[in-house]
């Protein structure tokens, strides 16, 4: 191993040199390998990469400014944008900011509901993440197949709120509608054969000799650093560390489910893409339980200042035309305060900061983005590795373009 | 540890300068000088153990004079499961605060994509340039001056509804 030194700008080069022919290579913005836009200068000795200084902000769509001139409710469909892979998780959690601020209290069953939701929500985006390592060390296979299980659970987004990737799902005190008959069944029918086929993608990959001698020891990083860095969620814990919101700050009675956090030991390649598959079965055993413990009871608050009426009742009785009125031209009021709200995201901590005057929109709001901020790390877990390593780091990493640049 | 321990050895180490006050979610935020900063930290991440730096943000204030800026940390203790929220307000005229590179490696892109949206000097950051908008921007665009829209715009009447 060569020296590593950090130069006054704060970029990672490596000092060790092979034969000191040293270029400089562009990785992006839209390169083939890396999934989403996003731009490396590399310079590289051969394969050997000694220093990266990433480009980002290529997709920057101003969401903090857009959110302080838009009413509550008409901000859940931006959140959507940040981490498009697992959005639910996004609207649920920014639902949530809102209720905390508010002061509104769910029923039992809208946080179960919001469990189930929000559990799909990371299976899928666990299982992009962890099939696309497998399409980057040269394996298609398992993709083609686990792309099929995420469409199913698109197809249960569509049940509940009709959209699939951007999804503006629940609304602030609940759901728009109840899970259908036709929800029930196609979880149903999930949750029985999904565990075959994932079982199968398991047995593709995991203890597969060639994926284990590409991935093993690629980029990876130490507990130390990793908190250094504010890692959370899975890269944090293949790390070795066993922080997870849902754990440690239990929000939509998360206490309630029994479920494991696995954390792996060296924080490379391998172990994130373990942790993932285990985060999968843990998260089907959080939908099961939240399914059989499912308590009756309505699917909303009750907070008539927040929650769109039936649309009969807005031409019958005068005060749901009022409330409908108030809640469509964002003139419903909210209570002047400061919160910070944060959820599991499906790659780390996703926090909201909320900063509230009383006014219809929020005085600010600050998204705390999970892969903006370990993705500074980048730099540091490649430098001295080689070119394809870099490019499994950064899948492994589960880097989302509209999270990073918000 | 509960709010009340920390609140008090927060004021011991600040000599009482902090003004400290537990909110009704029970988030204990502290007000300090942008002169304590890095003592505070570096007493909270060492000897009261917040080790991890959860985000750096800013607000603008314009009619706060004399602290129109706030620069806002939230930090975590992993072990106790506790978090406090720091607060550091700043002059339009003397928007300095010290960076906090030095403790946390994290707080490198968080205090850039502050410094990127309002202008916040982190004195000593190792690298302070824009992150997310263009380089050649010359004006920090969440603070409150710059309006989403064109306020010239004539084809759009939202008088009614503050819009």
């Amino acid at each position: 191993m060569s020296e590593l030194t950090i130069k006054s700008t704060g970029q990672m080069i490596s000092t060790e040199t092979i034969d000191g022919d040293i270029a400089t290579l562009n990785l992006g913005p839209t390169h083939p390998a890396t999934h989403g836009i996003f731009q490396n200068i590399l310079k590289v000795d051969g394969e050997r990469i000694l220093s990266a200084e990433p480009t980002i902000g290529y997709i920057h769509r101003a969401f903090e400014k857009l959110a302080e001139r838009r009413p509550y409710n008409q901000i859940t469909p931006i959140t959507d944008r940040l981490n498009y892979c697992s959005s639910p998780i996004n609207n649920i959690g920014w639902h949530m900011t809102v209720e905390k601020l508010a002061g509104i209290e769910v029923p039992k069953r809208v946080d179960y509901m919001r469990v189930i939701v929000m559990e799909l929500a990371r299976i899928a985006d666990h299982l992009v993440c962890n099939s696309v390592i497998g399409v980057d060390t040269g394996a298609l296979t398992g993709f083609t197949y686990m792309f099929q299980e995420r469409e199913k659970i698109y197809e249960l987004y569509e049940e509940i709120c009709g959209a699939r990737l951007t999804t503006n799902l629940g609304r602030i005190g609940g759901f728009e509608r109840d899970f259908n008959d036709i929800f029930h069944a196609k979880l149903n029918a999930f949750l029985k054969e999904f565990p075959a086929n994932f079982d199968e993608f398991d047995r593709l990959l995991t203890r597969n000799r060639i994926f284990m001698d590409r991935v093993i020891g690629a980029g990876p990083i130490t507990a130390e650093r990793a908190v250094e860095y504010s890692f959370s969620g899975p890269n944090l814990r293949a790390a070795g560390l066993d922080y997870d919101v849902r754990v440690m700050n239990p929000y939509s009675s998360y206490q309630d489910f029994d479920f494991s956090i696995p954390v792996g030991k060296d924080g490379d390649t391998y172990d994130r893409f373990v942790v993932r598959q285990e985060e999968i079965r843990q998260s089907l055993s959080i939908i099961r339980q939240a399914l059989d413990k499912m308590p009756a009871g309505d699917f909303h608050a009750n907070v008539p200042e927040f929650y769109l009426p039936p649309k009969e009742e807005v031409y019958r009785s005068m005060e749901s035309l009022i409330y409908h009125f108030k809640i469509v031209m964002g003139e419903t009021t909210i209570p002047a305060g400061e919160v910070y709200h944060s959820v599991e995201g499906a790659n780390g901590e996703l926090g909201y900061y909320l900063v509230s005057d009383g006014g219809r929109t929020p005085y600010r709001l600050h998204f705390r983005r999970p892969c903006f901020i370990y993705y500074q790390a980048y730099p540091e877990m490649i430098v001295d590795s080689v070119l394809s390593d870099a490019i499994l780091t950064m899948s492994s990493m589960n880097v989302i373009a509209g999270e990073l640049d918000a | 540890m509960n709010n009340e321990i920390l609140m008090a050895s927060i004021l011991e180490q600040t000599n009482n300068t902090a003004v400290c006050s537990v909110d009704q979610y029970d988030m204990l935020n502290v007000n300090i000088q942008a002169n304590q900063l890095i003592d505070l930290v570096e007493s909270l991440k060492n000897k009261q153990g917040f080790i991890y730096l959860t985000d750096i943000c800013a607000a603008h204030y314009p009619e706060r004079v004399g602290s129109e800026f706030e620069v806002i940390y939230h930090l975590h203790n992993l072990v106790e499961n506790q978090r406090v929220r720091l607060k550091v307000g700043l002059s339009e005229s003397e928007i300095n605060v010290p960076t906090l590179t030095g403790l946390f490696a994290g707080a490198n892109w968080m205090e850039r994509e502050t410094f990127d949206f309002y202008g916040v000097n982190f004195v000593g950051h190792p690298d302070l340039r824009r992150i997310l908008n263009m380089d050649d921007m010359d004006y920090h665009p969440l603070r409150k001056q710059y309006a989403l829209e064109d306020e010239t715009r004539t084809d759009k009447n939202d008088t009614f509804f503050g819009r």
